[in-house]
């Protein structure tokens, strides 16, 4: 089932187009994995799914994007209720600099999702047992979040984007900055998730969009080129650039 | 390694330590002129910290004090008339003293004399009747000369102390009647014509309280500004505009903004004259563009990270700006806003301009009180003919540095704690 339907989404940052008529179905709960060079837009189009692209003043974003019927790329869309229900996940790690504990709990307190204090306690705890962080911490919720090694700050992450329940969640290369033990964490907790989240994660890793993702589509210069079941995109691919691409001729 | 090889390195080598030697004597020679101004001062100034009292007797006759009353009330002691009693209490130390000639010993005492005479007296009614010995505040020529500021050696008539009086001075030193004690009174009272009674109680609350009232307008208005500008404004020509007029602004004379404070506080919204208020409002246009500088480079060196974390997490700008941004920046905001206060607690020229320059011998409780402050206490005192006011202007200087050594010691106090929050 579709969860995100995008049809000719074409972006320009300033009178540069970054993106051209990119169409794409985003299944629920399901990971998709968008690969490409640098610079390809996958980035970019990760960002038209919360509309953070707004942060940037010369964006502009034509197109429409389809969220269970809920069209994304509306001006009278609430950015806040969305971002409530499509949570994201950075390259770098961005804990706040506050506790491990707040910052669990900001989404839910901003959202107004915990009643009481209990209730928040169960939420943060819940997160960061789903995050598999909690063992790690649950002695030291009140120490700051940036003291935490780079893996366990993006699983902290992670906990602080599910703690609102989210749909969906975005992740932009979640594992770049992490070595590989910890890349391997997130990825099983990527596995996890998908059965109660769509997840969309764009990485440089093909063999991370390999192991994790059931639907890959990849980007070459702002274009859509191939979008398919990720067994086909990586064993068969229909379009020479991606056969080219996964094996390393060039990217 | 060949020869060239070598001597290129050596001289590398010796460059770096020439470069070296460049900074230690950079370094040195900052370091003397603050050690010459320091020594200069306190060597000047230290001695205002000390007060010269004469030591007499005094007798509380009823006769003289013209109390009739058998058990006199407070208010027949207060009413009495200590003239005679207090002039008979100077011109004992020299009974030998012919009538015509007694200004001479009572100008070796302050002229509020008589008042510490009474002052004794109120304090202590049982003194009534009794010859109780007393202390007087000496003149501050008297003072001088016992401090050794004043030198004696110099022909009579130049001399403001003339030998009779330093004859005087010589008999009561040896006897030990001449006391030095710690100056309170330098803290407790406000400004005097006469060297010995001046203090800065009246300039510092008056710096207090225009520091008050500056913090008080500049701090919210520059935050709010600087946070409108760096967060929510568009970033277009008018922004633009307004911010090129803002760093403009902190290189504006602050002798521009005394004017602007007595053509428009003054002149036009009739607040009153010589008082802090208006002070602390036209210091505040001068700290705003530096608070306003250092708040939004303080939002700006926030890592944007922070922002699009809260704000993917459904945050709106303003809670963005509210539970990350600003707490953030706060430390730098407020070391900015300090340095931003320090310059206005040294401001002189835009205070005289809006009359805070004027003699003001009481203490202000209010900062609509007229008021001097301490910058402008040390420009009146430094233009005064009197030697006592030398060390004065020494001493009240010491105070101003340890008001902004004060100030900035509370500034990293505050800044450690959040920081030692938020990171």
């Amino acid at each position: 089932m579709s969860k995100i339907k995008a049809e000719n989404v074409n972006v320009y940052y300033g009178s540069k187009q970054a993106l051209f008529d990119v169409s794409i179905d985003i299944a629920e709960k399901e990971v998709t994995a968008l690969i490409g060079p640098s610079g390809c837009g996958k980035s970019t189009f990760l960002r038209c799914l919360n509309r953070m692209n707004d942060v940037i003043e010369i964006c502009r974003v034509e197109g429409s994007i389809k969220m269970d019927n809920l069209e994304l790329n509306s001006r009278k869309l609430d950015v806040v209720r969305l971002r409530e229900n499509v949570g994201m996940v950075f390259q770098k790690p961005n804990p706040f600099p506050k506790t491990i504990y707040e910052n669990v709990a900001y989404g839910p307190t901003i959202h107004g999702i915990a009643q009481s204090k209990e209730e928040m306690d169960q939420i943060v705890e819940t997160s960061l047992k789903k995050a598999a962080l909690w063992n790690e911490v649950k002695d030291r919720l009140d120490e700051i979040g940036t003291g935490l090694s780079g893996g366990q700050q993006q699983r902290l992450c992670i906990a602080r984007a599910i703690s609102v329940s989210p749909e969906v969640i975005l992740m932009d290369e979640p594992c770049s900055a992490l070595d590989p033990i910890a890349t391997a964490q997130i990825e099983e907790l990527i596995d996890d998730l998908k059965k109660e989240v769509t997840i969309v994660i764009v990485t440089h890793s093909m063999s991370q969009a390999a192991r994790v993702s059931q639907k890959t589509g990849f980007f070459h210069l702002g274009k859509l080129i191939e979008f398919g079941s990720t067994d086909k995109i990586f064993k068969n691919p229909d379009n020479q650039q991606t056969q080219d691409y996964i094996t390393g001729r060039f990217g | 390694m060949n020869s060239f090889k070598k001597n290129l390195l050596k001289k590398r080598y010796n460059a770096e330590r020439r470069f070296q030697w460049y900074g230690k004597i950079a370094i040195g020679l900052a370091l003397s002129f603050l050690a010459v101004f320091m020594f200069q001062i306190f060597s000047k100034g230290y001695s205002a910290f000390q007060k010269t009292w004469i030591v007499t007797e005094v007798h509380y006759d009823k006769e003289l004090l013209l109390i009739d009353a058998e058990s006199p009330s407070k208010d027949d002691l207060e009413n009495a008339d200590y003239y005679d009693v207090a002039y008979k209490a100077m011109t004992s130390l020299d009974p030998g003293l012919p009538e015509e000639e007694d200004r001479q010993l009572i100008q070796m005492v302050s002229y509020k004399y008589e008042a510490e005479v009474k002052d004794l007296l109120l304090k202590n009614p049982d003194y009534l009747g009794k010859i109780v010995s007393i202390k007087l505040t000496a003149s501050d020529d008297v003072d001088q000369v016992h401090k050794g500021n004043y030198p004696r050696d110099i022909p009579e008539e130049n001399r403001r102390v003339n030998d009779y009086q330093l004859q005087i001075y010589d008999m009561l030193n040896e006897r030990g009647d001449i006391l030095s004690e710690f100056n309170i009174s330098f803290f407790t009272s406000p400004d005097s014509r006469e060297a010995e009674l001046a203090g800065i109680a009246s300039s510092f609350m008056g710096t207090v309280f225009s520091i008050l009232v500056c913090l008080a307008f500049s701090f919210p208005v520059a935050v709010l500004a600087a946070i409108y500008l760096e967060e929510f404004a568009p970033k277009n020509k008018f922004t633009d505009f307004i911010e090129v007029n803002i760093n403009n602004l902190a290189a504006v004379p602050s002798i521009v903004f005394g004017l602007l404070g007595l053509g428009v506080l003054l002149a036009v919204f009739n607040l009153p004259r010589s008082t802090p208020l208006v002070g602390g409002i036209t210091l505040s246009l001068m700290t705003l563009p530096t608070i306003i500088i250092a708040a939004r480079a303080s939002l700006k060196a926030v890592p944007p990270s922070i922002r699009e974390a809260a704000l993917a997490m459904g945050a709106s700008n303003m809670q963005t700006t509210m539970h990350h941004t600003v707490p953030l920046s706060m430390p730098g905001t407020l070391s900015g806003t300090i340095i931003g206060l320090a310059q206005a607690l040294g401001e002189t020229a835009p205070l005289i301009l809006i009359g805070m320059v004027a003699f003001v011998n009481t203490i202000p409780g209010t900062p609509v009180d007229p008021a001097a402050s301490l910058p402008v206490q040390i420009y009146i005192w430094s233009e005064s003919a009197e030697r006592g006011f030398v060390e004065k202007v020494s001493a009240c200087i010491m105070v101003l540095l340890a008001f902004l050594i004060l100030m900035n010691l509370a500034a990293q106090i505050v800044r450690h704690k959040f920081e030692k929050k938020w990171s």
